[in-house]
């Protein structure tokens, strides 16, 4: 757990749009250690999916990083040319979309796209691939891999098909795997197949896997620590235990109070987040959240808050956690507003 | 609520198939009853596949049934009509679909959008009236008069969501099915649709058909649930007492699937997997629905009948 594979630091980067200069990403940092899971919270347009297309060099052309760095292994990712980078997708980093039909392509047999990642990065012949493709098809849960090896994608199943894009994915044996939203197209009974199946994935391979969701049921089953982030800065960091046992971010905590549980009733209003997130063309000054935080304090909108750190673990950006601003907790925020459902058992 | 018992939808043994290619039949629907109260909210909740769209947009004359009756305030609607019923039961019975970006059209304004079912049902004898009920529309949901000359494209997705529940409002229906209204939105903007519906039905007394795939959501909306699987309803109770006390192994496997916001609770949740198989069902002992306790309807074979009769678990 010690070993840090990656670490994003201070990563700025900004799209040039008609309208104007759009600033996705303000100053993103975290790390990945190895073997671990991060999963990384937010409404769309908060950036989480940014950060991993960063990652992986798949921006669009009007897409500017201005500042930072993606360090992997210690090599800065950003310096690498196209080619050097191109090995390292896959091999080294891999991507799981979320729509699992989008991402295969439909004229192509199963087989074929499984096995393309083998033969164009590993020059695997043909029957060797051929042989490694029924194993991954196997290994991800796949009834009659030999059969269904010849099918397309449009007589799989949309769970099946997430699991074609896994094996896809873990042909290379990457050692960071990126999972982008896996499983919001997908049930609930099927998703919860799939998070079984990282899960095992990351347990036999030791993977690290970095995993975007804004559903935060989610991200209690499958990470050990999670990333909080808001109008494209990460506004809170801790393990799963900090996050929802003490969250120390007013935004934390409508994100935790904003959902009906099973033990919510009709009667109980759910917390609403006011208004809509900022125009990310012109952010706002001070703390970006601060428009729609009803523990919003003066300084709030004036000047941004640092990182203030809880514990080892566990650091937070907001002004609440200033020793000069009121005292003002996660429980006295509940309290405030009588909240049932939510987290609460 | 409770105490208007007058039914305004009734739909008995409602059947859609679907004939593919090479003599397949999907039976997307297969001998579905239930039945909704004035002012009440009836939630169908199911996989995806499981036949509850199809439901819904049967009900609403979309689809046109392969068997089965609909009744819609004491009047049989799923068989052809004439002009003048079509007309009284297209403007009570409006939907909200799950995409807000495909169910407006881009090329038409909000005001458009929202008073083209008024127009069409010719409703309004004057224009000036049904400005003032567009406009009172918009404020009910929550949007100003100024966003009424703007198109779709200018909005977010929860104020797009806004607009296509104001348009279904407008006929003043009796009636709303709402098919996975807040599926396609994002957190934080899912609980204010929610807030909104649920203010909205109190306000107006409305009779919601709720479909959608969560049931968390479901639970929190509705009075009744019903559980649908392979175009069956498997399971039909009142929400607490389907949540509290499930019956059915399908609705115990649904209810054992939702991740739980929770850590020391996710950590230790278990997963119960459900298989049709189990059942052992052949053509001798085939499942009818059976009344386990008042109001709590399930799917059973004989024997599994007899089981929970002692207390059994399935």
């Amino acid at each position: 757990m010690n070993e840090k594979i990656l670490q994003v630091k201070d990563l700025h980067l900004h799209f040039k749009t008609y309208s104007g200069m759009v600033q996705a990403l303000r100053g993103v940092s975290f790390d990945v250690y190895k073997g671990e899971t991060l999963a990384i919270v937010g409404e769309s347009g908060s950036g989480k999916s940014v950060t991993t297309k960063a990652i992986t060099r798949l921006l669009t052309q009007n897409a500017m990083i201005l500042r930072g760095s993606i360090a992997y292994k210690g090599n800065d990712l950003l310096k690498l040319s196209e080619s050097e980078m191109c090995h390292i997708r896959g091999n080294e980093i891999s991507l799981i979309f979320q729509d699992p039909l989008s991402a295969l392509d439909p004229v192509m047999k199963i087989g074929r796209q499984i096995t393309e990642a083998l033969r164009v990065k590993k020059q695997m012949s043909r029957s060797e691939a051929k042989a490694k493709a029924i194993e991954l098809m196997h290994s991800v849960g796949i009834p009659d891999p030999v059969i269904r090896y010849n099918e397309y994608p449009f007589q799989f199943s949309g769970g099946m098909r997430q699991r074609i894009v896994i094996a896809i994915d873990l042909a290379c044996e990457p050692e960071l795997l990126i999972c982008d939203e896996p499983t919001t197209a997908l049930d609930v009974t099927i998703q919860s197949q799939i998070l079984e199946l990282i899960k095992d994935m990351q347990r036999k391979r030791n993977l690290s896997v970095i995993f975007i969701t804004h559903d935060l049921g989610v991200v209690v089953n499958i990470a050990d620590r999670v990333c909080v982030m808001y109008a494209g800065k990460i506004i809170e960091v801790g393990t799963v235990n900090d996050i929802f046992y003490s969250p120390q971010h007013p935004y934390t905590w409508s994100l935790l109070s904003s959902m009906p549980s099973l033990q919510s009733s009709a009667k109980d209003k759910l917390m609403v987040i006011p208004g809509t997130p900022p125009n990310m063309l012109h952010p706002p000054k001070g703390d970006a959240f601060a428009a729609r935080n009803r523990y919003a304090m003066t300084i709030d909108f004036e000047r941004e808050p640092p990182l203030f750190r809880i514990s080892d673990t566990h650091y937070a950006a907001t002004w609440l956690l200033h020793p000069d601003a009121p005292a003002m907790t996660w429980e006295d925020a509940k309290h405030a507003r009588g909240i049932k459902g939510g987290t609460q058992a | 609520m409770s105490e208007n018992n007058q039914i305004v939808l009734e739909v008995k043994h409602l059947c859609k198939y679907f004939h593919g290619r090479k003599g397949m039949t999907t039976k997307a629907v297969d001998d579905v009853s239930f039945y909704i109260k004035k002012g009440e909210t009836f939630g169908l909740v199911g996989e995806s596949g499981c036949g509850k769209t199809t439901t819904g947009r049967t009900i609403i004359r979309l689809y046109k049934p392969t068997g089965g009756e609909v009744w819609f305030n004491a009047e049989r609607i799923d068989g052809p009509l004439n002009r003048e019923k079509t007309k009284r039961v297209t403007s009570k019975m409006q939907m909200i679909f799950q995409d807000p970006v495909a169910s407006l059209n881009p090329r038409m304004t909000v005001e458009e959008i929202i008073c083209e079912g008024a127009k069409i049902n010719k409703l309004f004898t004057n224009s000036a009236d049904l400005r003032k009920q567009m406009e009172h529309m918009l404020d009910l949901v929550g949007l100003t008069k100024e966003h009424a000359t703007r198109y779709p494209h200018e909005f977010s997705g929860g104020q797009r969501q806004r607009i296509a529940i104001a348009r279904a409002l407008l006929t003043n229906p009796e009636l709303i099915i709402a098919d996975e209204p807040i599926s396609s939105l994002d957190v934080s903007i899912q609980a204010q649709v929610l807030n909104l519906l649920n203010e909205l039905r109190h306000e107006l007394g409305l009779t919601i058909l709720f479909v959608a795939h969560n049931l968390s959501v479901v639970k929190y909306f509705s009075e009744r649930i019903g559980v649908m699987n392979k175009g069956r309803i498997v399971e039909m109770a009142d929400s607490e007492k389907l949540y509290e006390n499930p019956v059915h192994p399908y609705t115990k496997s649904l209810l054992s699937a939702i991740p739980i916001p929770d850590p020391i609770i996710e950590k230790n949740r278990e997963r119960i997997k459900y298989d049709i198989g189990m059942h052992g069902y052949n053509a001798s002992c085939m499942p009818a629905m059976h009344e386990v306790e008042p109001g709590h309807f399930v799917l059973l074979s004989q024997p599994e009948l007899e089981r929970v009769k002692r207390g059994e678990a399935l």
